[in-house]
């Protein structure tokens, strides 16, 4: 987290009004910035030991710790989505689908499946145009469902596609490797999407445009007051998770190495992402990381049936969703006060300033 | 005129959807929330109507007398517990506890009553038809539901024009604070509203399982998407227009079946994303999109 | 709790430093009003000032931070909107907020859910806006404005409150239209109604009250009948300027019985006649947005 080192500037400089706060405020930005520092420092150790891993352990754990990256990055993106923007979809496993085939058919053609990742995650995003297009104009439980029935159409169409294995699925060809070597490629490959997604998020929101998503978050109907821009903002955001969750479709094929439809495109990927997201905190970076790292434990403890786990999950995330619906790092963060990704709008009780900034700068 | 059959059975298909559908719109409709658990809630039915035939060995045909009575209470008390908790948190809140609530119903249901297909056993009226000319063939069945759909969004519009009760859910639906403001306590009004919906739910699902086989993930993978494109095809806002939803959903998954039987599915829903594109407002309504 | 200009009866309705926030805006601070049985007053103030804000309080859509309602000595403060009516208060919100898909008798009907009896009956309304019998059967969203919110009074009546709130009548309404609608309040005090209205209209406020409060950015900044008030009293309690640096005055929105001409600025209310109470105008100098009342 390099970026740490620019926080006085950020709230600082972009934002002088923030600055003027007064020294309630600067202190509880020291206080973010500081702990944002050890978090930072955490963070590049953590990245370094985890690269190292797969000298260290057996191919098994890593396979795990593959499972536990794709689960952050879907997560993340389904929380800057609906955390963010205010966009709930239960339809985003038409990207990890899509990120998935778009992977099987370029390894047909002869490209190694390690390559084709970029490609698959940028085709994701380019058919995330059209799909934002039409459910752009809906809105909350009509957008959610749509979302869902454009991933129910994109399945249906693969499975008429026979050269893509119609309904029985297809093996992913192209995986040369070793096994060992493959587990690590494998590895570093969804380490590296992890590391990228998780620092891409966070530089967005330290953005400008952070500001307008921290609005649209906290109210978006206020939000909608200082006009177009909102409209853009989800659209951008909207891309991006589409193309998140398309690489996150592009590593499954990968480790899977086989992949089916109706696994691909199912909608239990998004199901993790939302309770992922609400248990671990929504609208914040950090809430699907310690979403997902209880859900991992969970998954581990109760995997031996699992509709027990689901139904366990769903209870849960239902009662923090009306009962803590800042969820477990919101229960954190409000006892300890920390941040670890300070993205400069945080130090005031969420909701109240970045309204009241936008609201100022609207009407002159 | 094997075209002019598939018609026919669309039509009869879509009085199905049609029953799906108006639970779902009127919830969304007063409450402006979609209630995700919708299919899971029309497969509970159909598992309960098979617990009430076991027990009591009543026709399954005529669960419904119990079943639908037991969904309305169950509707009225979820209302005014989790539901309203949800939606005193906000919209995205209500969806994402009904989503919640969709995967713990489907579970539990694999769980408790295994992932078996099962089906309401109602002797020989479900292959039992009747045929007009040589290519035409109607089964009683389908018959009846489209007749019972019929009647209930014809007793449903009565209620709601006729009715003391129906006059304040429309009322919160078009204005819930001026309705608090005229002396009415939206959260029983809700409450009514929800408790209609799961009756017509609990019918569905009845109907679902005696037309065919289901099994606990029914629900999610077609019932809901259904009971939706219905919605949107048809229109909000008006009980005909959710008829007119179904059936032309229907028809066009029998069409598709027609012309290929893996397309069944996917031309109710590329009609539906067709009629998203062109009358986001749907065919009958007038009215904004929510 | 000072309920001055009053016959000092105990009030029907009395607001007690009441504060109301917005998120972290605060729209009302420490507001004290009372209103004695019987009587009409108004609550005049810019746009902005927290008027709304405080009838849609007092009728339980907001909940106040601090302070007390209470109706006929009860403390209502904790009900839901619907107890309230049903306790005797009805609130005509602004933008009149009809169900317009419900017919005119159905706007009615559903005003009378609380099945508080009294002298209003659909029948009554009907007799008071002659024509709202004949087109009973017609939607709400088919009338133009006045009948709107002719038919808005008529679902609020329906509830037989005793206490009658009234946002901006005559909001969006041509001034025929509001002279018209205005007209029938007498004969709603003539009943014995109770009847606090919100207006931005200076002129047909005080035309109408026996008591005025003006609200200030969420301050009550002047109280008392408008025969006592000076238009420059009212203009600064208004604007929150003195009422000398603001050329345009408002000679025919000034109240009959009114003194025309005002007296130096700093004659503010707190050295006026002894019949004003609230406190001196302290509030930071506003641009005016909107002059009171200059347009009929
Ligand atoms: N629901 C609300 N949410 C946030 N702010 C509000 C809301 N209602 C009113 N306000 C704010 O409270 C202040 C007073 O508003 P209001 O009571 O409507 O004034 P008035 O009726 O005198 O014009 C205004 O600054 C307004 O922007
Ligand atoms: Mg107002």
């Amino acid at each position: 987290m390099s970026a740490v080192g620019q926080d006085t500037q950020a709230a600082g400089g972009q934002h002088p009004r923030v600055a003027a706060r007064g020294p309630a405020a600067g202190r509880v930005v020291t206080r973010s910035r500081r702990s944002a520092l050890w978090a930072g420092l955490a963070a590049v150790v953590a990245i370094a030991i985890l690269g190292y891993l797969p000298y260290l352990v057996f191919s098994d754990t890593t396979g795990l710790m593959v499972q536990f990256f794709q689960l952050l990055i879907m997560a993340s993106m389904w929380n800057l989505l609906a955390g963010y923007a205010g966009l709930v979809s239960v339809g985003h496993q038409a990207f990890i689908g899509l990120g998935a085939y778009f992977v099987v058919l370029l390894a047909m053609h002869g490209l190694s499946p390690f390559t084709a990742i970029p490609i698959a995650t940028a085709a994701a995003g380019v058919v995330g145009l059209p799909v934002w297009w039409l459910v752009s104009r809906l809105r909350s439980g009509y957008f959610a469902i749509t979302m869902w029935v454009i991933a129910s159409v994109c399945m249906l169409i693969i499975i008429q596609i026979s050269s893509l294995g119609s309904g029985t699925g297809i093996a992913l060809s192209g995986l040369t490797q070793s096994p060992t070597l493959l587990a690590a490629d494998t590895y570093w490959a969804t380490l590296a999407v992890a590391v990228l997604a998780i620092a891409g998020i966070y530089a967005l929101l330290r953005s400008r445009l952070g500001l307008a998503l921290t609005a649209i978050r906290d109210d978006e109907a206020g939000a909608k007051s200082i006009g177009g821009r909102v409209g853009s903002v989800q659209r951008l955001v909207f891309l991006v998770t589409a193309l998140g969750c398309g690489a996150a479709g592009a590593l499954y094929a990968i480790s899977q190495q086989f992949i089916v439809p109706t696994a691909a495109f199912d909608v239990s990927f998004t199901a993790e992402m939302i309770f992922i997201t609400i248990i671990g905190g929504i609208g914040t970076i950090e809430g699907p990381i310690i979403g997902t790292i209880v859900f991992f434990i969970l998954q581990q403890t109760l995997s031996a049936d699992g509709t027990w786990y689901w139904i366990v999950l769903g209870l849960v995330a239902i009662a923090v969703a009306i009962w803590a619906p800042r969820g477990i790092w919101g229960l954190v963060s409000e006892k300890f006060g920390i941040r670890l990704f300070p993205v400069g709008y945080y130090v005031w009780p969420a909701g109240e300033q970045p309204r009241r900034l936008l609201a100022r700068s609207a009407r002159p | 005129m094997t075209w002019v059959n598939a018609v026919i059975q669309g039509v009869m298909l879509g009085g199905l959807y049609a029953l799906f559908a108006c639970g779902l719109s009127l919830m969304f409709g007063v409450m402006k929330v979609i209630n995700l658990a919708h299919g899971d809630l029309a497969m509970v039915a159909a598992y309960i109507a098979l617990g009430v035939v076991t027990i009591t060995h009543v026709p399954a045909i005529w669960s419904f007398v119990l079943v639908v009575p037991i969904f309305a209470a169950l509707g009225y008390v979820l209302q005014r517990t989790l539901l309203q908790a949800s939606l005193n948190r906000g919209v995205i809140t209500t969806l994402l506890v009904t989503f919640g609530l969709s995967v713990v119903i489907e579970n539990a249901l694999q769980q408790f009553l295994s992932a078996n297909s099962r089906e309401l056993n109602i002797g020989s009226l479900v292959s039992d038809s009747f045929s007009i000319g040589s290519q035409i063939t109607i089964a009683y069945l389908d018959l009846i539901i489209l007749v019972v759909a019929v009647a209930v969004l014809l007793g449903l519009q009565y209620f709601l024009s006729s009715s003391r009760s129906g006059r304040m859910i429309r009322a919160v639906a078009d204005d819930r604070e001026a309705a608090q403001l005229a002396g009415i306590d939206y959260r029983h009004v809700f409450g009514i509203a929800t408790a209609i919906a799961f009756g017509t739910v609990a019918l569905a699902g009845l109907a679902y399982g005696m037309y065919t086989q289901f099994d606990p993930t029914t629900g999610t993978t077609a019932l809901l998407l259904y009971a939706f494109e219905a919605v949107v095809i048809g229109g909000l806002g008006s009980l005909w227009g959710t008829l007119a939803g179904g059936i032309l959903l229907g028809v066009a998954q029998q069409v598709g079946a027609q012309y290929h039987a893996a397309d069944q599915v996917l031309a109710g829903q590329l009609l539906f994303l067709i009629i998203l594109v062109l009358r986001p407002q749907g065919i009958t309504s007038r009215r904004e999109l929510a | 709790m000072t309920a001055a200009g009053t016959t000092g009866a105990s009030p029907l309705l009395e607001v007690a430093g009441l504060s109301v926030h917005h998120g972290q805006l605060q729209a009302l601070h420490d507001v004290s009003i009372a209103v004695p049985a019987g009587q009409v007053h108004a609550m005049i103030g810019a746009n902005g000032a927290g008027k709304s804000t405080l009838l849609r309080t007092i009728a339980g859509l907001h909940a106040p931070t601090a302070g007390s309602i209470r109706l006929d000595g009860r403390d209502i403060t904790g009900l839901r909107p619907e107890r309230r009516v049903a306790a005797g208060i009805a609130l005509v919100p602004e933008g009149r907020r009809l169900f317009p898909s419900l017919s005119v008798e159905e706007n009615l009907l559903i005003g009378a859910s609380s099945r508080r009896t009294g002298e209003w009956s659909i029948d009554a309304i009907y007799d008071l806006f002659g024509w709202m019998r004949d087109r009973r059967r017609q939607r709400a969203a088919q009338l133009s404005g006045g009948e709107q919110q002719a038919v808005a009074i008529g679902r609020a009546l329906a509830a037989n409150p005793r206490v009658l709130l009234l946002d901006e009548l005559s909001l969006g309404l041509a001034p025929v239209v509001v002279r018209r609608i205005y007209a029938t309040l007498p004969q709603l005090a003539a009943s014995g109604m109770t009847i606090l209205l919100v207006e931005q209209d200076v002129s047909q406020a005080l035309a109408v009250a026996s008591h005025v409060h003006c609200l200030l950015e969420g301050r009550v900044t002047l109280a008392g009948p408008p025969a006592r008030l000076t238009g420059a009293q009212i203009e600064a309690a208004y604007f929150g300027v003195s009422a000398a640096s603001n050329g345009n005055g408002y000679g025919n929105g000034s109240p009959p019985g009114t003194p025309a001409s005002a007296g130096p600025a700093s004659a503010g209310p707190a050295s006026a006649s002894p019949a004003i109470s609230g406190p001196a105008i302290s509030g930071p100098a506003r641009q005016a947005d909107q002059p009171p009342g200059v347009h009929l």
